[in-house]
């Protein structure tokens, strides 16, 4: 296995993949499904379990390998699973549940579309899914999409401090496009799994076997009595006040001197900052803010960029989701359009062109 | 009363120290407060109270995590097995067992049950069998008798209308991946020790790498079958043992 | 000895006990409401603690004293 830090060629799927390996993750539980086999694929080609230590198993089911992932990280462990659209709305009991419990588990979408069994190729349209919680009850899970392949090796290592930071399931929303194509990128250098020492340390709370200094740890989404479930549910609420306040992450590009912007997310926001070049040739002032934490969404940023623009496009490749989030946050202010393609289909950049003229420019006139 | 009896070295039976003062929730005669005090019994008999790891389901055992003081994770309704997958194979000299109804384990649980089981995973499952859902409030299980009557088949359970009971213990002594398989009750003493021995039996095991094992424990459910406990004992007795047969299935741990 | 407060009047003790010595109070209740269970008569009770070894709720301790003959 690569220690230096060169520059290869790969998939995004594989990345993380390898990413996850040096990022000292202690287990993956999967399960296969297209467009990102090719994750669980790689990990059992590369053997994790015979050089740092990392469990990795196939799963019966992705009920199963949700319900395997909050089983590991309650017992402290960095473990992660992968799916795609049908097998993360099989997970959603599993993430609500890692939610009640205050679990730290990390999973990751790599979109296709739908809805039901659907489609092969990729989408967007599990933005709601993802940031409206598909699972039962008051919470959110800390989102992060990937726009490029580095994205895919980078975001694993940060998913995981996050989600153990705050004692929350955090997953990385990714796509069809993000997870097959390939790109140069710098894998992160490998970085030893944590002793038991460190996870009694850095996880108090963790169901490792009680040792007498401590009274059973004992992980559970129950609480009958309304009156002190409502303070938990109300800790949760701090909690997530905090991670809106603290973990915003976004991008921006050409904003310098634009009129409008196009708001985008992962693969739709690669295909926005070309359709960004071909509309400054054709003489149009657009930049592009890109969200990269789809929860917390970047209400306050997206609303200061906004001043003095003359309208926004929302381009996501489902039938307009992130739109909603980007009208609360501008609030009437200025109009707000959406562009999307369904099914599966993969908008090309002049596509995104012309929905910027004729439902912004034109429409001003 | 004589009081100069009461002295340490004259005790023979009392409260498991494992299990703590709180008065567990379950019905009077409840089948199981004798199982939660085996396995605190044994847990504490193989000096693993620090090493230990109890998953807990839905279901009137939901509340487990009250009454012996380890760790336990609470488990969504049938999936005990996986978590408890998780947590042995990232901890493997902890002693990992699940404690699961027969509505968690046989119903909504069967591909976690069995997939875990074939798998080979060093766990031990603990299956309370009562034939009905009690937490509920009292409706067929996958493992209700033909004509027994419950909430939902109140005329008694029909093959027509609702097929037949599961033998998944049967099941499972088919798995390549079990070691040891067995079914016992904890009606009558004798009947307890032998139960405490095979749910020894099934975490050595587990620490010993041999595979999984499922220790069936047919059981009563006085609220679920309306029976008063010594009443429910003999329903159990004359209805689910001949069906649901006592003894071990399997056991391949010397192989 | 039995835990009054914890029991919870299931009899399956008086079932359970070869000699008769357990049964269950009459028209007297815990703080739970539920009827519980006394020994009767110390004397017959051979220590085989088959009454704690089926309580549900571990309410019962036994002690049992060798005699010398």
């Amino acid at each position: 296995m690569e220690e230096k830090q060169e520059v290869t060629l790969m998939k995004g799927n594989e990345a993380l993949a390898r990413a996850a390996i040096r990022c000292g993750a202690d287990g993956f539980f999967g399960y296969p499904i297209t467009p990102q086999s090719e994750i669980i694929e790689t990990l059992a080609l590369l053997k994790p379990w015979e050089t740092t230590g990392m469990v990795v198993l196939q799963a019966e089911s992705e009920v199963a390998a949700i319900n395997m992932v909050y089983g590991g990280a309650g017992s402290g462990k960095r473990v992660m699973t992968t799916s795609s659209s049908p097998g993360i709305a099989l997970m959603q009991e599993g993430i609500a549940y890692m939610a009640g419990a205050e679990i730290p588990g990390v999973f990751v979408n790599v979109q296709r579309g739908g809805p039901g069994l659907g489609t092969i190729q990729p989408s967007q349209s599990d933005y709601f899914q993802a940031t409206r919680g598909g699972g039962n009850g008051d919470y959110n899970t800390i989102v992060l999409a990937p726009a490029s392949v580095q994205e895919m090796a980078d975001f694993i290592d940060l998913a995981f401090t996050l989600a153990f930071r705050y004692r929350n399931p955090a997953m990385i929303l990714s796509d069809g496009v993000i997870g097959q194509m390939m790109e140069k990128v710098v894998l992160p250098p490998l970085k030893p799994r944590r002793t038991e020492e460190q996870i009694r340390k850095e996880c108090p709370w963790a169901t490792i076997g009680r040792t007498p200094d401590r009274k059973p740890n004992i992980l559970t989404s129950l609480e009958l009595k309304p009156e002190i479930m409502e303070q938990r549910n109300l800790s949760m609420q701090r909690k997530y006040q905090t991670i809106k306040d603290c973990e915003v992450r976004y991008d921006t590009q050409q904003m310098d001197g634009a009129e409008y912007i196009i708001v985008a997310f992962g693969s739709a926001a690669r295909i926005t900052e070309k359709a960004i070049e071909l509309a400054k040739e054709q003489g149009i002032k657009v930049g592009l803010f890109r969200p990269i934490t789809l929860w917390p969404f970047p209400e306050k940023q997206l609303r200061k960029a906004a001043v003095g623009k003359k309208g926004i496009l929302v381009a996501e490749i489902n039938a307009g989701q992130m739109v909603q989030d980007v009208r609360l946050a501008i609030n009437g202010a200025l109009p707000v359009e959406h562009f999307g393609r369904l099914g599966g289909i993969v908008p090309e950049p002049e596509e995104i062109v012309k929905a910027l003229k004729t439902q912004l420019i034109q429409k001003e006139k | 009363m004589d009081t100069s009896i009461i002295s340490p070295e004259n005790l023979v039976y009392s409260k498991p120290k494992l299990m703590n003062d709180t008065t567990m929730h379950y019905c009077p005669g409840c089948s199981h407060g004798v199982v939660h005090k085996l396995v605190a019994e044994v847990i504490a008999d193989m000096g693993m109270e620090e090493k230990t790891v109890g998953i807990c389901p839905v279901g009137c055992a939901v509340f487990a995590y009250r009454y012996l003081d380890i760790d336990w994770q609470e488990a969504a309704h049938g999936r005990a097995p996986a978590l408890a997958t998780a947590v042995k194979r990232l901890w493997p000299d902890r002693l990992v067992f699940t404690y699961q109804g027969d509505g968690d384990l046989a119903c909504i649980g069967t591909a976690e049950t069995l997939h875990a089981l074939n798998r080979g995973e060093n766990i031990t499952i603990i299956f309370i069998n009562n034939a009905i859902y009690g937490m509920t409030g009292g409706q067929m299980a996958p493992t209700t008798l033909i004509g027994q009557k419950t909430s939902t088949c109140p005329y008694g359970r029909d093959p027509v209308l609702h097929g037949y009971p599961l033998k998944i213990t049967e099941l499972a002594a088919q798995l390549q991946g079990t070691c040891y398989v067995t079914r016992q009750s904890v009606e009558t003493a004798g009947a307890i020790i032998k139960a405490k021995k095979a749910i020894r039996k099934a975490f050595d095991a587990s620490m010993n790498k041999k595979g999984s094992s499922l220790v069936e424990i047919v059981s009563t459910c006085s609220s679920g079958w309306k029976l008063k406990p010594a009443e429910a004992n003999k329903w159990m007795e004359e209805h689910m043992f001949p069906f649901y047969p006592k003894g071990d299935l399997k056991d391949t741990i010397n192989k | 000895m039995v835990d009054t407060a914890r029991c919870k009047g299931c009899a399956l003790c008086v079932q359970a006990c070869p000699n008769g010595v357990l049964a269950l109070v009459k028209k007297k209740v815990n703080a739970h409401g539920y009827p519980y269970v006394e020994p009767q008569l110390d004397k017959d009770c051979i220590g085989c603690s088959s009454c704690a070894i089926v309580c549900p709720d571990a309410c019962i301790t036994v002690y049992r004293k060798k005699v010398e003959i």
